[in-house]
Protein backbone atom coordinates (compact mmCIF):
# COMPACT_ATOMS: atom_id res chain seq x y z
CA UNK A 1 0.00 0.00 0.00
CA UNK A 2 2.61 2.52 1.09
CA UNK A 3 4.65 2.14 -2.11
CA UNK A 4 1.66 3.54 -4.01
CA UNK A 5 1.00 6.44 -1.68
CA UNK A 6 2.63 8.93 -4.08
CA UNK A 7 0.43 7.75 -6.96
CA UNK A 8 -2.66 7.95 -4.73
CA UNK A 9 -1.83 11.54 -3.72
CA UNK A 10 -1.20 12.41 -7.38
CA UNK A 11 -4.58 10.96 -8.37
CA UNK A 12 -6.23 12.99 -5.60
CA UNK A 13 -4.48 16.14 -6.83
CA UNK A 14 -5.55 15.49 -10.43
CA UNK A 15 -9.10 14.94 -9.24
CA UNK A 16 -9.00 18.28 -7.42
CA UNK A 17 -7.79 19.91 -10.64
CA UNK A 18 -10.72 18.28 -12.44
CA UNK A 19 -13.28 19.85 -10.08
CA UNK A 20 -14.27 22.56 -12.62
CA UNK A 21 -15.62 19.64 -14.73
CA UNK A 22 -18.19 18.83 -12.03
CA UNK A 23 -21.15 20.50 -13.72
CA UNK A 24 -20.34 18.74 -16.97
CA UNK A 25 -20.24 15.37 -15.25
CA UNK A 26 -23.30 16.00 -13.07
CA UNK A 27 -25.37 13.18 -14.59
CA UNK A 28 -22.68 10.65 -13.74
CA UNK A 29 -22.32 12.10 -10.23
CA UNK A 30 -26.08 11.66 -9.65
CA UNK A 31 -25.99 8.12 -11.08
CA UNK A 32 -23.16 7.17 -8.73
CA UNK A 33 -24.84 8.91 -5.81
CA UNK A 34 -28.07 6.93 -6.22
CA UNK A 35 -26.09 3.75 -6.77
CA UNK A 36 -24.35 4.27 -3.42
CA UNK A 37 -27.63 5.12 -1.66
CA UNK A 38 -29.54 2.20 -3.15
CA UNK A 39 -26.79 -0.26 -2.43
CA UNK A 40 -26.20 0.82 1.15
CA UNK A 41 -29.27 2.33 2.80
CA UNK A 42 -30.85 -0.87 4.12
CA UNK A 43 -27.50 -2.22 5.32
CA UNK A 44 -26.68 1.10 7.01
CA UNK A 45 -30.05 0.99 8.75
CA UNK A 46 -29.63 -2.56 10.10
CA UNK A 47 -25.99 -2.10 11.07
CA UNK A 48 -26.56 1.24 12.82
CA UNK A 49 -29.58 0.01 14.77
CA UNK A 50 -27.67 -2.93 16.18
CA UNK A 51 -24.52 -0.92 16.88
CA UNK A 52 -26.62 1.49 18.96
CA UNK A 53 -28.36 -1.44 20.61
CA UNK A 54 -25.18 -3.28 21.53
CA UNK A 55 -23.45 -0.14 22.89
CA UNK A 56 -26.46 0.48 25.14
CA UNK A 57 -26.44 -3.18 26.16
CA UNK A 58 -22.72 -3.17 26.98
CA UNK A 59 -22.51 0.15 28.83
CA UNK A 60 -26.07 0.66 30.19
CA UNK A 61 -26.25 -1.98 32.95
CA UNK A 62 -22.78 -1.05 34.30
CA UNK A 63 -23.69 2.64 34.48
CA UNK A 64 -27.12 1.91 36.01
CA UNK A 65 -25.53 -0.31 38.68
CA UNK A 66 -23.33 2.65 39.66
CA UNK A 67 -26.31 5.02 39.74
CA UNK A 68 -25.20 6.68 36.53
CA UNK A 69 -28.31 5.92 34.48
CA UNK A 70 -28.44 9.56 33.36
CA UNK A 71 -25.14 9.01 31.55
CA UNK A 72 -26.39 6.14 29.36
CA UNK A 73 -27.97 8.41 26.72
CA UNK A 74 -24.85 10.57 26.58
CA UNK A 75 -22.40 7.68 26.36
CA UNK A 76 -24.36 5.94 23.60
CA UNK A 77 -24.95 9.27 21.83
CA UNK A 78 -21.31 10.37 21.90
CA UNK A 79 -19.92 6.95 20.98
CA UNK A 80 -22.17 6.66 17.96
CA UNK A 81 -21.93 10.25 16.72
CA UNK A 82 -18.19 10.75 17.12
CA UNK A 83 -16.75 7.33 16.47
CA UNK A 84 -18.88 4.33 15.65
CA UNK A 85 -21.15 5.73 12.94
CA UNK A 86 -18.37 7.38 10.89
CA UNK A 87 -15.91 4.50 11.20
CA UNK A 88 -18.36 1.62 10.83
CA UNK A 89 -20.15 3.25 7.90
CA UNK A 90 -16.82 4.01 6.23
CA UNK A 91 -15.78 0.36 6.60
CA UNK A 92 -19.17 -0.78 5.29
CA UNK A 93 -18.94 1.58 2.30
CA UNK A 94 -15.33 0.56 1.63
CA UNK A 95 -16.50 -3.05 1.40
CA UNK A 96 -19.68 -2.35 -0.52
CA UNK A 97 -18.86 0.62 -2.77
CA UNK A 98 -15.04 0.80 -2.77
CA UNK A 99 -14.88 -2.79 -3.97
CA UNK A 100 -17.42 -2.08 -6.71
CA UNK A 101 -15.44 0.98 -7.85
CA UNK A 102 -12.17 -0.97 -8.01
CA UNK A 103 -13.84 -3.87 -9.82
CA UNK A 104 -15.60 -1.67 -12.38
CA UNK A 105 -12.61 0.54 -13.20
CA UNK A 106 -10.26 -2.45 -13.00
CA UNK A 107 -12.33 -4.38 -15.48
CA UNK A 108 -12.44 -1.34 -17.78
CA UNK A 109 -8.66 -1.15 -17.57
CA UNK A 110 -8.13 -4.86 -18.25
CA UNK A 111 -10.56 -4.90 -21.19
CA UNK A 112 -8.97 -1.76 -22.73
CA UNK A 113 -12.04 0.43 -22.23
CA UNK A 114 -9.87 3.05 -20.51
CA UNK A 115 -7.42 2.96 -23.42
CA UNK A 116 -10.42 3.45 -25.72
CA UNK A 117 -11.44 6.54 -23.71
CA UNK A 118 -7.92 7.94 -24.00
CA UNK A 119 -7.86 7.43 -27.76
CA UNK A 120 -11.03 9.55 -27.90
CA UNK A 121 -9.32 12.28 -25.83
CA UNK A 122 -11.66 11.56 -22.94
CA UNK A 123 -9.79 11.95 -19.67
CA UNK A 124 -10.50 8.89 -17.46
CA UNK A 125 -10.13 11.09 -14.37
CA UNK A 126 -12.93 13.38 -15.58
CA UNK A 127 -15.08 10.54 -16.86
CA UNK A 128 -14.59 7.85 -14.21
CA UNK A 129 -12.80 9.10 -11.11
CA UNK A 130 -14.30 12.56 -10.48
CA UNK A 131 -17.98 11.45 -10.49
CA UNK A 132 -17.26 8.53 -8.15
CA UNK A 133 -15.26 10.57 -5.63
CA UNK A 134 -17.78 13.42 -5.61
CA UNK A 135 -20.69 11.02 -5.19
CA UNK A 136 -19.12 9.13 -2.30
CA UNK A 137 -17.95 12.39 -0.66
CA UNK A 138 -21.57 13.56 -0.55
CA UNK A 139 -23.24 10.20 0.10
CA UNK A 140 -21.12 8.92 3.00
CA UNK A 141 -21.62 11.96 5.29
CA UNK A 142 -25.37 11.77 4.56
CA UNK A 143 -25.40 8.07 5.37
CA UNK A 144 -23.52 8.83 8.59
CA UNK A 145 -26.16 11.37 9.69
CA UNK A 146 -28.80 8.74 8.99
CA UNK A 147 -26.71 6.13 10.80
CA UNK A 148 -26.34 8.35 13.89
CA UNK A 149 -30.11 8.83 14.14
CA UNK A 150 -30.86 5.12 13.68
CA UNK A 151 -28.07 4.17 16.12
CA UNK A 152 -29.46 6.48 18.79
CA UNK A 153 -32.89 4.99 18.20
CA UNK A 154 -31.47 1.45 18.58
CA UNK A 155 -29.72 2.44 21.82
CA UNK A 156 -32.88 4.07 23.19
CA UNK A 157 -34.97 0.98 22.36
CA UNK A 158 -32.61 -1.32 24.26
CA UNK A 159 -32.29 1.10 27.18
CA UNK A 160 -36.07 1.23 27.41
CA UNK A 161 -36.81 -2.47 27.03
CA UNK A 162 -33.88 -4.11 28.84
CA UNK A 163 -34.89 -5.07 32.37
CA UNK A 164 -31.45 -4.11 33.75
CA UNK A 165 -31.84 -0.51 32.55
CA UNK A 166 -35.50 0.38 31.97
CA UNK A 167 -34.64 3.96 30.99
CA UNK A 168 -37.69 5.44 29.29
CA UNK A 169 -37.32 6.52 25.69
CA UNK A 170 -37.88 10.21 26.47
CA UNK A 171 -35.44 10.21 29.39
CA UNK A 172 -32.78 8.55 27.23
CA UNK A 173 -33.06 11.30 24.61
CA UNK A 174 -33.21 14.06 27.24
CA UNK A 175 -29.94 12.73 28.76
CA UNK A 176 -28.47 12.44 25.27
CA UNK A 177 -29.35 16.07 24.50
CA UNK A 178 -27.67 17.19 27.72
CA UNK A 179 -24.34 15.71 26.70
CA UNK A 180 -24.21 15.48 22.91
CA UNK A 181 -23.72 18.77 21.08
CA UNK A 182 -24.20 19.54 17.42
CA UNK A 183 -20.43 19.92 17.24
CA UNK A 184 -20.02 16.23 18.13
CA UNK A 185 -22.22 15.17 15.21
CA UNK A 186 -20.40 17.63 12.94
CA UNK A 187 -17.07 16.08 13.97
CA UNK A 188 -18.32 12.65 12.95
CA UNK A 189 -19.67 13.96 9.67
CA UNK A 190 -16.37 15.70 8.91
CA UNK A 191 -14.48 12.49 9.63
CA UNK A 192 -16.79 10.57 7.32
CA UNK A 193 -16.15 13.11 4.56
CA UNK A 194 -12.41 12.48 4.90
CA UNK A 195 -12.99 8.71 4.93
CA UNK A 196 -15.12 9.02 1.79
CA UNK A 197 -12.26 10.75 -0.04
CA UNK A 198 -9.88 7.99 1.13
CA UNK A 199 -12.21 5.21 -0.08
CA UNK A 200 -12.87 6.94 -3.41
CA UNK A 201 -9.26 7.77 -4.23
CA UNK A 202 -7.80 4.45 -3.04
CA UNK A 203 -10.43 2.37 -4.86
CA UNK A 204 -10.25 4.35 -8.12
CA UNK A 205 -6.44 4.24 -8.02
CA UNK A 206 -6.49 0.50 -7.46
CA UNK A 207 -8.87 0.10 -10.40
CA UNK A 208 -6.70 2.23 -12.68
CA UNK A 209 -3.53 0.23 -11.97
CA UNK A 210 -5.16 -3.18 -12.42
CA UNK A 211 -3.19 -5.56 -14.60
CA UNK A 212 -3.87 -9.10 -15.73
CA UNK A 213 -7.23 -10.74 -16.21
CA UNK A 214 -9.99 -11.66 -13.76
CA UNK A 215 -7.40 -12.62 -11.14
CA UNK A 216 -5.89 -9.12 -11.40
CA UNK A 217 -9.34 -7.59 -10.91
CA UNK A 218 -9.89 -9.77 -7.83
CA UNK A 219 -6.52 -8.70 -6.43
CA UNK A 220 -7.36 -5.04 -7.00
CA UNK A 221 -10.71 -5.35 -5.25
CA UNK A 222 -9.11 -6.97 -2.21
CA UNK A 223 -6.33 -4.37 -2.11
CA UNK A 224 -8.81 -1.49 -2.49
CA UNK A 225 -10.88 -2.66 0.49
CA UNK A 226 -7.97 -3.60 2.75
CA UNK A 227 -5.97 -0.44 1.99
CA UNK A 228 -9.05 1.74 2.48
CA UNK A 229 -9.78 0.18 5.87
CA UNK A 230 -6.16 0.50 7.03
CA UNK A 231 -6.07 4.17 5.99
CA UNK A 232 -9.49 4.82 7.58
CA UNK A 233 -8.26 3.50 10.93
CA UNK A 234 -4.99 5.48 10.73
CA UNK A 235 -6.76 8.68 9.70
CA UNK A 236 -9.41 8.10 12.36
CA UNK A 237 -6.73 8.45 15.02
CA UNK A 238 -5.13 11.47 13.32
CA UNK A 239 -8.45 13.25 12.80
CA UNK A 240 -9.67 12.46 16.31
CA UNK A 241 -6.45 13.84 17.76
CA UNK A 242 -6.81 16.96 15.61
CA UNK A 243 -10.51 17.42 16.39
CA UNK A 244 -10.02 16.95 20.15
CA UNK A 245 -7.80 20.06 20.30
CA UNK B 1 -2.37 1.92 -53.81
CA UNK B 2 -6.05 2.80 -53.59
CA UNK B 3 -7.44 4.61 -56.58
CA UNK B 4 -8.58 7.64 -54.54
CA UNK B 5 -5.21 8.40 -53.11
CA UNK B 6 -4.85 11.70 -54.93
CA UNK B 7 -7.81 13.37 -53.23
CA UNK B 8 -7.08 11.67 -49.94
CA UNK B 9 -7.94 13.33 -46.63
CA UNK B 10 -5.76 10.81 -44.84
CA UNK B 11 -2.49 11.75 -43.19
CA UNK B 12 0.99 10.37 -43.72
CA UNK B 13 2.86 8.67 -40.93
CA UNK B 14 6.60 8.22 -40.46
CA UNK B 15 8.27 6.23 -37.70
CA UNK B 16 12.02 6.56 -37.14
CA UNK B 17 14.13 4.37 -34.85
CA UNK B 18 11.33 3.51 -32.43
CA UNK B 19 12.55 1.53 -29.43
CA UNK B 20 10.68 0.16 -26.45
CA UNK B 21 11.50 -2.34 -23.77
CA UNK B 22 9.48 -3.73 -20.88
CA UNK B 23 11.32 -5.06 -17.84
CA UNK B 24 14.61 -5.30 -19.70
CA UNK B 25 13.08 -7.14 -22.65
CA UNK B 26 13.38 -5.29 -25.96
CA UNK B 27 9.99 -5.33 -27.67
CA UNK B 28 10.69 -2.76 -30.40
CA UNK B 29 14.30 -2.63 -31.62
CA UNK B 30 14.44 0.50 -33.76
CA UNK B 31 11.38 0.37 -35.99
CA UNK B 32 11.42 2.48 -39.17
CA UNK B 33 8.43 2.72 -41.46
CA UNK B 34 6.53 5.16 -43.64
CA UNK B 35 2.79 5.10 -44.33
CA UNK B 36 1.59 7.24 -47.23
CA UNK B 37 -1.58 9.33 -47.00
CA UNK B 38 -4.68 7.37 -47.99
CA UNK B 39 -3.10 3.94 -48.27
CA UNK B 40 -3.95 0.71 -46.51
CA UNK B 41 -0.78 -0.36 -44.79
CA UNK B 42 -0.69 -3.72 -43.06
CA UNK B 43 1.89 -4.67 -40.44
CA UNK B 44 2.15 -8.43 -40.23
CA UNK B 45 4.06 -10.57 -37.84
CA UNK B 46 3.78 -13.49 -35.49
CA UNK B 47 2.27 -13.14 -32.02
CA UNK B 48 4.61 -11.32 -29.63
CA UNK B 49 6.55 -9.60 -32.42
CA UNK B 50 5.66 -6.10 -31.13
CA UNK B 51 2.82 -5.19 -33.51
CA UNK B 52 0.31 -4.08 -30.91
CA UNK B 53 2.96 -2.22 -28.90
CA UNK B 54 3.90 -0.32 -32.06
CA UNK B 55 0.25 0.57 -32.59
CA UNK B 56 -0.08 1.87 -29.03
CA UNK B 57 2.89 4.18 -29.63
CA UNK B 58 1.27 5.57 -32.76
CA UNK B 59 -1.94 6.51 -30.91
CA UNK B 60 -0.09 7.85 -27.87
CA UNK B 61 -0.98 5.10 -25.39
CA UNK B 62 2.71 4.27 -24.87
CA UNK B 63 5.78 6.50 -24.60
CA UNK B 64 8.77 5.33 -26.67
CA UNK B 65 12.18 4.80 -25.02
CA UNK B 66 13.76 6.26 -28.16
CA UNK B 67 12.77 7.23 -31.68
CA UNK B 68 10.31 9.60 -33.28
CA UNK B 69 6.88 9.50 -34.86
CA UNK B 70 5.85 12.11 -37.44
CA UNK B 71 2.32 12.78 -38.64
CA UNK B 72 2.16 14.80 -41.84
CA UNK B 73 5.78 15.76 -41.16
CA UNK B 74 5.14 17.03 -37.61
CA UNK B 75 6.79 15.21 -34.71
CA UNK B 76 4.20 13.62 -32.43
CA UNK B 77 5.78 14.96 -29.26
CA UNK B 78 3.04 16.98 -27.58
CA UNK B 79 -0.67 16.37 -26.98
CA UNK B 80 -1.34 19.61 -28.91
CA UNK B 81 0.19 18.20 -32.09
CA UNK B 82 -1.60 14.88 -31.57
CA UNK B 83 -4.87 16.78 -31.10
CA UNK B 84 -4.41 18.51 -34.49
CA UNK B 85 -4.98 15.21 -36.26
CA UNK B 86 -7.98 12.96 -35.95
CA UNK B 87 -6.80 9.44 -35.22
CA UNK B 88 -8.81 6.45 -34.11
CA UNK B 89 -7.88 3.00 -32.92
CA UNK B 90 -10.12 -0.03 -33.43
CA UNK B 91 -9.11 -2.35 -30.59
CA UNK B 92 -8.68 -6.09 -31.00
CA UNK B 93 -11.51 -6.72 -28.53
CA UNK B 94 -13.57 -3.77 -29.76
CA UNK B 95 -13.17 -2.20 -26.28
CA UNK B 96 -16.75 -0.97 -26.26
CA UNK B 97 -17.78 0.40 -22.87
CA UNK B 98 -19.89 -2.38 -21.42
CA UNK B 99 -21.99 -0.03 -19.30
CA UNK B 100 -23.24 1.89 -22.36
CA UNK B 101 -25.49 0.85 -25.25
CA UNK B 102 -23.97 0.45 -28.69
CA UNK B 103 -25.49 3.79 -29.71
CA UNK B 104 -24.07 5.55 -26.65
CA UNK B 105 -20.67 3.97 -27.35
CA UNK B 106 -20.68 5.18 -30.93
CA UNK B 107 -21.75 8.70 -29.92
CA UNK B 108 -19.46 8.89 -26.88
CA UNK B 109 -16.83 11.13 -28.49
CA UNK B 110 -19.39 13.68 -29.61
CA UNK B 111 -21.35 13.53 -26.34
CA UNK B 112 -18.35 13.90 -24.04
CA UNK B 113 -16.78 16.73 -26.04
CA UNK B 114 -20.20 18.40 -26.52
CA UNK B 115 -19.54 18.79 -30.21
CA UNK B 116 -23.15 18.49 -31.42
CA UNK B 117 -26.65 18.77 -30.00
CA UNK B 118 -28.22 15.50 -28.78
CA UNK B 119 -30.61 15.04 -31.74
CA UNK B 120 -27.79 15.57 -34.22
CA UNK B 121 -25.59 13.07 -32.36
CA UNK B 122 -28.45 10.55 -32.55
CA UNK B 123 -28.64 11.07 -36.31
CA UNK B 124 -24.87 10.68 -36.77
CA UNK B 125 -24.84 7.53 -34.64
CA UNK B 126 -27.61 5.96 -36.72
CA UNK B 127 -25.81 6.94 -39.91
CA UNK B 128 -22.47 5.42 -38.78
CA UNK B 129 -24.13 2.26 -37.53
CA UNK B 130 -25.97 1.94 -40.84
CA UNK B 131 -22.62 2.33 -42.62
CA UNK B 132 -21.31 -0.75 -40.82
CA UNK B 133 -24.58 -2.70 -41.09
CA UNK B 134 -25.59 -2.40 -37.44
CA UNK B 135 -28.58 -0.09 -37.66
CA UNK B 136 -30.72 -2.34 -35.48
CA UNK B 137 -28.11 -2.63 -32.73
CA UNK B 138 -28.32 0.98 -31.56
CA UNK B 139 -30.09 0.13 -28.29
CA UNK B 140 -28.33 -3.17 -27.64
CA UNK B 141 -25.71 -3.63 -24.96
CA UNK B 142 -22.23 -4.73 -26.11
CA UNK B 143 -22.62 -8.13 -24.42
CA UNK B 144 -25.56 -8.87 -26.75
CA UNK B 145 -23.33 -8.57 -29.84
CA UNK B 146 -21.24 -11.23 -31.55
CA UNK B 147 -17.46 -10.76 -31.95
CA UNK B 148 -17.82 -9.48 -35.51
CA UNK B 149 -20.63 -7.09 -34.57
CA UNK B 150 -18.52 -5.69 -31.71
CA UNK B 151 -15.69 -4.97 -34.13
CA UNK B 152 -18.05 -3.30 -36.59
CA UNK B 153 -19.51 -1.21 -33.73
CA UNK B 154 -15.95 -0.25 -32.78
CA UNK B 155 -15.33 0.81 -36.40
CA UNK B 156 -18.53 2.91 -36.27
CA UNK B 157 -17.25 4.53 -33.06
CA UNK B 158 -13.96 5.30 -34.81
CA UNK B 159 -15.79 6.79 -37.81
CA UNK B 160 -17.64 9.31 -35.65
CA UNK B 161 -14.31 11.06 -35.06
CA UNK B 162 -14.09 11.50 -38.86
CA UNK B 163 -10.55 10.16 -38.65
CA UNK B 164 -7.66 10.96 -40.94
CA UNK B 165 -5.88 7.85 -39.69
CA UNK B 166 -7.53 4.64 -38.49
CA UNK B 167 -5.42 2.05 -36.72
CA UNK B 168 -6.83 -1.47 -36.55
CA UNK B 169 -5.46 -3.94 -34.00
CA UNK B 170 -6.00 -7.52 -35.21
CA UNK B 171 -9.39 -6.71 -36.75
CA UNK B 172 -10.15 -10.30 -37.77
CA UNK B 173 -8.88 -12.20 -34.75
CA UNK B 174 -11.43 -14.57 -33.20
CA UNK B 175 -13.71 -14.18 -36.21
CA UNK B 176 -15.05 -16.86 -38.55
CA UNK B 177 -13.86 -16.56 -42.19
CA UNK B 178 -17.11 -14.93 -43.37
CA UNK B 179 -17.05 -12.28 -40.63
CA UNK B 180 -13.36 -11.72 -41.34
CA UNK B 181 -14.15 -10.99 -44.99
CA UNK B 182 -16.95 -8.59 -43.93
CA UNK B 183 -14.48 -6.67 -41.74
CA UNK B 184 -11.86 -6.66 -44.51
CA UNK B 185 -14.43 -5.32 -46.99
CA UNK B 186 -15.41 -2.68 -44.45
CA UNK B 187 -11.80 -1.46 -44.24
CA UNK B 188 -11.54 -1.35 -48.05
CA UNK B 189 -14.90 0.41 -48.37
CA UNK B 190 -13.93 3.09 -45.84
CA UNK B 191 -10.64 3.65 -47.58
CA UNK B 192 -12.44 4.22 -50.88
CA UNK B 193 -15.30 6.23 -49.41
CA UNK B 194 -13.56 8.62 -47.01
CA UNK B 195 -9.98 8.23 -48.21
CA UNK B 196 -8.71 7.66 -44.71
CA UNK B 197 -5.21 6.31 -44.10
CA UNK B 198 -5.58 2.82 -42.65
CA UNK B 199 -2.88 1.06 -40.67
CA UNK B 200 -3.81 -2.53 -39.93
CA UNK B 201 -1.90 -4.77 -37.55
CA UNK B 202 -2.66 -8.42 -38.16
CA UNK B 203 -1.24 -11.89 -38.43
CA UNK B 204 -4.08 -12.88 -40.77
CA UNK B 205 -2.34 -13.60 -44.12
CA UNK B 206 -5.62 -13.67 -46.09
CA UNK B 207 -6.65 -10.26 -44.76
CA UNK B 208 -3.23 -8.70 -45.34
CA UNK B 209 -2.90 -9.87 -48.95
CA UNK B 210 -6.58 -9.13 -49.62
CA UNK B 211 -6.67 -5.48 -48.57
CA UNK B 212 -3.15 -4.08 -48.30
CA UNK B 213 -1.61 -1.51 -50.61
CA UNK B 214 1.69 -2.22 -48.85
CA UNK B 215 2.76 -4.67 -46.19
CA UNK B 216 5.50 -4.55 -43.55
CA UNK B 217 6.63 -7.71 -41.80
CA UNK B 218 7.78 -7.28 -38.22
CA UNK B 219 9.61 -10.10 -36.47
CA UNK B 220 11.10 -9.86 -32.96
CA UNK B 221 10.60 -6.10 -32.82
CA UNK B 222 12.27 -5.34 -36.16
CA UNK B 223 10.77 -4.52 -39.55
CA UNK B 224 12.19 -7.19 -41.83
CA UNK B 225 10.67 -6.05 -45.11
CA UNK B 226 8.24 -3.49 -46.55
CA UNK B 227 6.63 -3.67 -49.97
CA UNK B 228 3.58 -4.43 -52.06
CA UNK B 229 1.87 -7.76 -51.35
CA UNK B 230 3.69 -9.36 -54.31
CA UNK B 231 7.07 -8.01 -53.22
CA UNK B 232 6.57 -9.31 -49.69
CA UNK B 233 5.35 -12.70 -50.95
CA UNK B 234 8.53 -13.07 -53.02
CA UNK B 235 10.90 -11.66 -50.38
CA UNK B 236 13.70 -14.09 -49.87
CA UNK B 237 14.20 -14.31 -46.13
CA UNK B 238 13.75 -17.56 -44.22
CA UNK B 239 11.95 -15.84 -41.29
CA UNK B 240 9.47 -14.09 -43.61
CA UNK B 241 8.96 -17.22 -45.71
CA UNK B 242 8.56 -19.26 -42.53
CA UNK B 243 5.84 -16.90 -41.33
CA UNK B 244 4.01 -16.42 -44.64
CA UNK B 245 4.12 -20.04 -45.76
CA UNK B 246 3.65 -21.77 -42.41
CA UNK B 247 1.66 -24.98 -42.94
CA UNK B 248 0.85 -28.25 -41.21
CA UNK B 249 3.19 -31.19 -41.60
CA UNK B 250 0.48 -33.62 -42.54
CA UNK B 251 1.65 -37.08 -43.67
CA UNK B 252 0.77 -37.78 -47.28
Amino acid sequence: MFENIGEIILLFWRTLLALPQTWRQRDKVFDQFFEIGNASLLMVCVLSFFIGAVIALQTGPILVERSLSSAVGGVVGIAIAKELAPVMMAILIAGRIGSAMAAEIGSMRVYQEIDALRTMNINPIHYLVLPRILAIAVALPMLVVFSVLVGWFGGAMVADMNHRMEIPFRVFFADLRDIVELKDVANGVFKSFCFAIIIGVVSCHQGLVTIGGPRGIGRSVTKAVVNSIVLIVIFDYILTRFLLK
Amino acid sequence: MSENQNNSSGVGLVVRGLRKSFGGQDVLKGVDLEVKPGEIFVIMGPSGSGKSVLLKHLIGLEEPDAGEIFINGEPLTTPEIAAKYRMALVFQSGALLNSLTVGENVGLYLTEHRLKPADEIKKIVEEKLTDVGLKDAVNKMPNELSGGMKKRAAIARALVIEPQLILYDEPTSELDPVSAVVIGDEILDLNHRIHVTSLVVSHDRDLAFGIADRIAVIIDGEIVTVGTPDEVKNFNDPRVKGFLHADFKRDK
